[in-house]
């Protein structure tokens, strides 16, 4: 039997209000416009495990890591970490509490360090900000412990971000994370900025963290091959929806969905085997006007009518799920 | 043999600053024959970016070519005057960067900039250059192109501006194609459409293309033969099925093996330490010797020349001694 797991997020949907100025559409006669970023995401994080959503861009994953984490209220639905719900508005005293247990790691380590603080005060930050920390002293040994943790030296809290190479300003963005003692860290995309061999040491570093320290993982990515290496489930989004959701190793023996099979086949072959490829024709629709019906039906080789009529549910079998008619009626 | 497109020998290019001159690239030396692409791999700061800015005579002052030649079809161009460059840019060179936008101005109908650029380079009427300009597009895999001729750049996707790029790159039918990260932009799906567009219409034309990426998977699909560069120099260059899956330079050995893989299973990665140098800091005889778990008295004191290695030529002291590469 597993535990009740860490996160669960049910149902959860964004809408932005992308209408233009009240005058402007009095005027031009057009109506409010919205956009659905995120409609009825579910997921469950267990402990020491690693979810990855991935998707191309507009398909709302960068909006589902920040509702998790609470940056940005959802439209509807609920984010549940350890049983307390992050938007209730009267659980706040343990909603603060939560506060501490979750981190965020963010894309871009040149812009998420404040250029004008030194190392060591921007590590010491949320030790202080919580008060993790009973004296000077004991914040000072606790930075220059999560700088060796992370692969650099004490000495380093003296410099500023600048005097570091991108994949260092990830290391310092990950002590910074760390150094809250969380269970839970939201990763957005957090090497896509870096060069292919410090995006390894980053993502070995990350894995070893979790080993030692038992950490669980929202990893976002759009690079397949990325997610494969770090996540035990994957959550393939297309325009704001899970289309496919599996353990990692059973989603690439056999991708379901035509979306997540057709993702795999456009992966740049390093084997070289010369396999077949089938192109993804089209591009991604307009998330302000989607498609009716399944959003991917105008790229999808296998539609049918259904697809072009109803949003398809996300259904589950043998511990997985997909939301495909196709997959369902048993066609693919 | 017919002569290659384009040759580039002993090629260095340095910038002047106050304390003393950086040398960014130096010594690279490679062809590309017609219909052949050569991908040019490397990380952030090897070079690979200013090897193509020398080509096409469009490196940033203080930066200039300080040693060296490059000829395209046997005629020296890296002393051509600023002038006659810009006639060779665009009619036989055709240039493609990575972000679509940057390339075209926003603020002309995409069909007028083909126009302008056909009849700057071919002596057609108005007209005539208009078909041809649909012609292009169509072939590009812009659907509905006479229709959407007449639309300006911000109208366009980011896919379908690769697309008018790469067909205003082609247009005046250049020998030469130099291809800055064309797809780094572009999500997957869309970077596997202008990857297979690139190809066929390099393939159909006899272009020869210098494809300039850091993304490995890129260079599998599409390149002939590959060179890879560090800190400045070319560690590896030889056919892409030899460097992709039997690389012989230690530098390429560890770069193949910390990329991820949806074939390979979720091990720890291979991971090279440190970092790539600074300008103004490049070691001593070999400039990946810090890095190398191989090296030895020989690295640290003389810096190696790219040695023929089976079908590749490999810049490195073990490989030298023992052609079959380095045993990892």
């Amino acid at each position: 039997m597993k535990d009740a797991p860490l996160v669960e997020v049910s149902n959860l949907t964004r809408v932005f209000d992308v209408s233009k100025p009240w005058l402007n559409r009095v005027i031009e006669g057009e109506r409010k416009a919205y956009l659905k970023a995120v409609s009825g995401v579910s997921f469950a994080i267990g402990r020491r495990e690693t979810l990855a959503l991935v998707g191309e861009s507009g398909s709302g994953k960068s909006t589902v890591a920040r509702m998790v984490v609470g940056l940005l209220p959802p439209t509807a639905g609920s984010v549940t970490i350890d049983g307390i719900d992050m938007w209730e508005a009267k659980r706040a005293a343990e909603r603060q509490k939560l506060r501490r247990r979750l981190q965020m790691i963010f894309q871009d380590p040149y812009a998420s360090l404040n250029p004008r603080w030194r190392v060591d005060r921007i590590i010491a930050d949320p030790i202080k900000a919580f008060g993790l920390a009973n004296s000077q002293r004991e914040v000072e040994a606790r930075v220059g412990e999560l700088l060796t943790l992370v692969g650099l030296a004490p000495a380093d809290g003296r410099k500023y971000p600048h005097e570091f190479s991108g994949g260092q300003r990830q290391r310092i963005c990950i002590a910074r994370a760390l150094s809250s003692n969380p269970e839970f860290l939201v990763c957005d995309e957090p090497t896509s900025a870096l060069d292919v061999s410090v995006q390894a040491q980053i993502l070995n570093l990350m894995r070893d963290l979790q080993d030692r320290l038992g950490l669980s993982y929202l990893f976002i990515s759009h690079n397949l091959a990325v997610v494969r290496h770090m996540a035990t489930r994957i959550g393939v989004m297309y325009l704001g929806r899970i289309v496919e959701i599996a353990p990692s190793a059973e989603l690439f023996a056999g991708p379901r969905h035509p979306y997540t099979r057709l993702l795999m086949d456009a992966l740049p072959d390093l084997g070289m085997s010369g396999r077949p490829r089938r192109p993804i024709e089209g591009e991604i629709p307009n998330p302000i006007t989607p498609p009716p019906g399944c959003a991917f039906h105008p790229r999808c080789p296998w539609a049918f009518e259904p697809c072009r009529v109803d949003a398809p549910a996300l259904i589950e079998r043998d511990g997985r799920a997909a939301a495909c008619h196709a997959v369902a009626a048993g066609r693919i | 043999m017919s002569e290659p497109v384009l040759s580039v020998r002993n090629l260095k290019v340095a910038f002047p600053t106050r304390r003393r001159t950086l040398t960014a690239v130096d010594d690279v030396s490679f062809d590309i024959a017609a219909g052949e692409v050569l991908g040019v791999v490397g990380e952030s700061g090897a070079g690979k970016s200013l090897t193509g800015a020398a080509v096409i005579g469009l490196l940033e002052p203080p930066g200039r070519i300080v040693g060296g030649e490059v000829r395209l079809s046997g005629r020296r161009i890296d002393n051509l005057p600023a002038e006659e460059m810009r006639k060779l840019r665009g009619r036989r060179i055709g240039m493609v960067f990575q972000d679509p936008l940057t390339s075209l101005n926003p603020l002309y109908r995409i069909g007028d900039q083909l126009i302008e650029t056909i009849r700057t380079h071919a002596d057609v009427s108005e007209a005539q250059a208009r078909e041809q300009a649909i012609a292009l597009l169509q072939e590009a895999g812009i659907q509905g192109a006479r229709a959407r001729i007449d639309s300006y750049p911000h109208e366009f996707s980011g896919g379908m501006r690769q697309r008018v790029v790469l067909a205003l790159a082609l247009c005046a039918e250049p020998d030469l194609l130099i291809a800055d990260e064309p797809t780094t932009a572009l999500d997957v799906s869309i970077q596997a459409q202008i990857i297979t567009l690139l190809k066929r219409l390099c393939r159909e034309r006899g272009t020869a293309v210098m494809l300039v990426t850091h993304d490995m998977g890129v260079i599998a699909e599409t390149a002939d033969r590959v060179a890879v560069m560090y800190a400045g120099r070319i560690a590896e260059i030889g056919p892409v099925r030899d460097v992709v899956q039997r690389p012989r330079h230690p530098y390429t050995k560890g770069l193949m093996g910390a990329i991820p893989t949806i074939a390979g299973h979720s091990s720890r990665l291979v991971q090279i330490p440190g970092t790539m140098p600074r300008l103004d800091a490049i070691p001593k005889g070999c400039a990946f010797h810090p890095r190398c778990t191989y090296a030895f008295d020989r690295c640290r004191a003389e810096r190696p020349e790219p040695l023929p290695a089976g079908n590749s030529r490999v810049a490195c002291w073990l490989v030298a001694d023992n052609p079959a590469g380095v045993s990892a």
